[in-house]
């Protein structure tokens, strides 16, 4: 495919190729550059174990790392316990400042400070990540191997494993880590919605701790976060209309859309300040986009009129100036922008009249460059991204049936739908590296929606 | 007929009135008491009014029967022929990949509902739109609100009043047929019409 071509060129961003290999610490992708990324080490200690494997699978799951594995426990320990006169292996005693963070310790340990930083930058270790435990503590210290010190220790007192918060303070200990580290913010902390027989469940993006998150057995699609990451939207069919609901993530209280229950109203959309919800209703004149204040649950307005065509799937850009959406306004479907107030509509994802397959799906990255869908080729659907800025589209999948892409909050992974492994099933796809997983290893989920970062529940609710 | 009839059991009564005169009783009534005759007239005239009523009654009784059987059999008539009506009006429209305009080979069907929903001035129906599993699941929910439309709009435009006519879309959650060839995604790919209110005795059109 030409788009293919021109993107590889373009440069180093989204430039993986779909392969049907599954991950087993493999990557795949033409521009992988094994050397780039930096190595990171995790020190075997006793206990914690739980802790250990969630923040290791965190950093391995990010794709910003090479993960170096150790061989076996002697070694290990022979190396982390062998002395070694640190100071004398780099010059430059500057770096050796430990972090400066909030979760910073007092230092290094006198234990950590032993560590044989020589050994592991042979290893071809960046970073190296010792978990130990002090009393109800968690003390996580991140080595600097090259500058032979501390990085950073992060001390934090996590829940009891168990515990229904035990997972998401673990993976938000791993993202401060990576932001140790890297200086970048992680997706530890993330979860994805989806649907699975008509109701609508949570997993954390590592696969663990799927849980039901409707409440009824009325036929559920299209779940939608909220931009705090406490509240999402999804539709239900009742009485044959779609009613929109908005739910509490932690309550599970839900509360019907004010306009709801009168018309089929579908594919919810918040916007990025949490004030309006975009979405689509089906009438006698077509599939139209309207708007509703969700917080007053006021003033509906209409931002389209199709003159029966369709017009569906709204998704707003970060900045919440503009939305993309459907529209069936040449033919089949193609992605369409327009402002956040209706006016200025056009064409956003370029086709080929007559040539290309009905584009649907769009997600609007959290970075705001890109455009996420999928498109009909051949007669099955396959994830392309679209370039803002430049407005060319790039298939991004090519093996099997792929469909409703749902970015992360690095905007550099994409979950989505997809029957490669014969059956359909839920996906992560990091488009720098290409690596590909499966986040969930069961038949028949869809339509995914990916959380932003998500903080702590709030304590009180008004 | 009846007159010799009579005349035989005139002449037999007589007969034995004499033989039980015979022998050594003193004959107590030797001529035909005029009591007795009458006695046996009156006998004669019940049995024939019995036997007038047993007839009439059976007769009477049989045309009731047949009656009821008529009236059963118009009923049965009348409720085979709602339910034909009702199936003609259930028969599905079925659509081509990703289109939801009325295809010729389905205008019959349409027109039949047409009839029906015309010779049946209350009654009232629901379109479903439905979609296979090929297309896009959210895009399904306004291409089977397209296909529910498209159904409506052919029947108001063959001049039926289009507050009669309710329309829903379930995309492609609600397949008829399981399987993922053509030839389930065909039947799936549809428009059912279900009664919402005046469908207890269809007329035929």
């Amino acid at each position: 495919m030409c788009c293919l071509c021109d993107s590889t060129s373009r440069g180093n961003r989204l430039t993986a190729q779909d392969t049907s290999a599954i991950d087993r610490g493999v990557r795949i992708g033409i521009d992988y550059r094994p050397g780039v990324r930096p190595g990171m080490v995790m020190l075997p200690r006793k206990g914690l174990d739980s802790v250990r494997t969630i923040v290791a699978r965190d950093l391995d799951y990010s794709d910003r790392f090479e993960i170096i594995t150790l061989p076996g426990g002697d070694s290990i320990r022979l190396a982390t316990t062998a002395p070694s006169s640190s100071g004398s292996t780099t010059p430059r005693g500057s770096r050796r400042t430990p972090g400066t963070g909030g979760g910073s310790g007092g230092g290094a340990q006198a234990a950590m400070a032993s560590l044989n930083y020589p050994l592991y930058q042979a290893l071809g270790a960046d970073f190296a990540l010792d978990i130990t435990a002090a009393g109800d503590t968690t003390v996580a210290t991140l080595h600097d191997i090259a500058a032979a010190g501390v990085r950073r220790a992060v001390r934090t007192v996590l829940p009891p494993a168990g515990d229904p918060d035990f997972r998401q303070a673990v993976h938000r200990l791993a993202d401060q880590l990576l932001q140790a580290a890297l200086g970048t913010a992680g997706i530890g902390a993330t979860r994805v919605l989806f649907v699975k027989d008509g109701k609508v469940y949570q997993i954390d993006q590592d696969g663990v701790d799927q849980k039901l998150v409707s409440s009824t057995n009325r036929q559920a699609m299209s779940p939608a976060w909220a931009a705090d990451g406490h509240h999402f939207a999804y539709m239900e069919f009742q009485a044959g209309k779609g009613w929109l609901y908005y739910q509490d993530m932690a309550t599970g209280k839900r509360t019907p859309v004010s306009t709801t229950g009168t018309a089929l109203d579908f594919t919810p959309a918040f916007s990025p300040d949490g004030q309006t919800m975009a979405f689509s209703r089906a009438t006698e004149e077509g599939t139209d986009l309207y708007t509703i204040n969700i917080k007053s649950n006021c003033c509906l307005r209409r931002l389209t009129v199709g003159h029966f065509s369709d017009n569906l799937s709204p998704t707003f850009s970060p900045d919440g100036q503009r939305i993309a959406f459907v529209s069936t306004r040449p033919g089949l479907p193609q992605v369409y922008v327009m402002a956040a107030d209706g006016t200025d509509q056009q064409l956003f994802a370029p086709f080929d009249y007559g040539v290309t397959g009905s584009s649907n799906a769009p997600e609007w990255s959290p970075d705001g460059q890109s455009v996420a869908f999928h498109r009909d080729v051949a007669g099955t659907l396959e994830v392309f991204v679209l370039d803002v800025r430049t407005r060319t589209v790039r298939q991004l999948t090519s093996v099997g049936r792929n469909e409703d892409p749902t970015w992360a909050p690095d905007s550099r992974h994409l979950a989505f739908v997809s029957d490669r492994s014969g059956y359909r099933q839920l996906w992560i796809i990091d488009l720098d590296t290409g690596r590909i997983r499966p986040l969930l290893q069961e038949s028949g989920a869809r339509l995914p929606a990916w959380s932003p970062r998500l903080s702590e529940a709030p304590s009180t609710t008004p | 007929m009846k007159s010799v009839s009579l005349v035989l059991v005139l002449g037999l009564s007589i007969a034995t009135v004499a033989s039980s005169c015979g022998g050594n009783q003193a004959p107590q009534n030797p001529t035909p008491n005029a009591d007795s005759a009458a006695a046996a007239d009156r006998a004669r005239q019940d049995s024939i009014a019995a036997a007038q009523a047993e007839a009439d009654r059976q007769a009477r009784e049989e045309a009731e029967r047949v009656a009821r059987q008529r009236e059963a059999d118009s009923l049965a008539a009348l409720s085979r022929s709602s339910e034909e009506v009702r199936t003609t009006l259930a028969a599905m429209v079925h659509f081509d990949l990703d289109k939801s305009n009325i295809r010729s080979d389905e205008m019959g069907a349409l027109d039949q509902k047409v009839a029906i929903l015309q010779a049946n001035p209350d009654l009232r129906i629901r379109v479903g739109g439905h979609c296979d599993e090929r297309g896009s699941d959210e895009y399904n929910l306004a291409l089977g609100n397209r296909r529910a439309q498209a159904a409506k709009q052919y029947l108001v435009s063959h001049g039926i009043d289009a507050s009669r006519i309710e329309t829903q879309s379930w995309g492609e959650e609600r397949p008829l047929v399981d399987g993922h060839d053509e030839s389930a995604w065909s039947q799936n790919r549809r428009d059912e019409f279900e009664v919402v209110s005046g469908g207890d005795n269809l007329r035929r059109p």
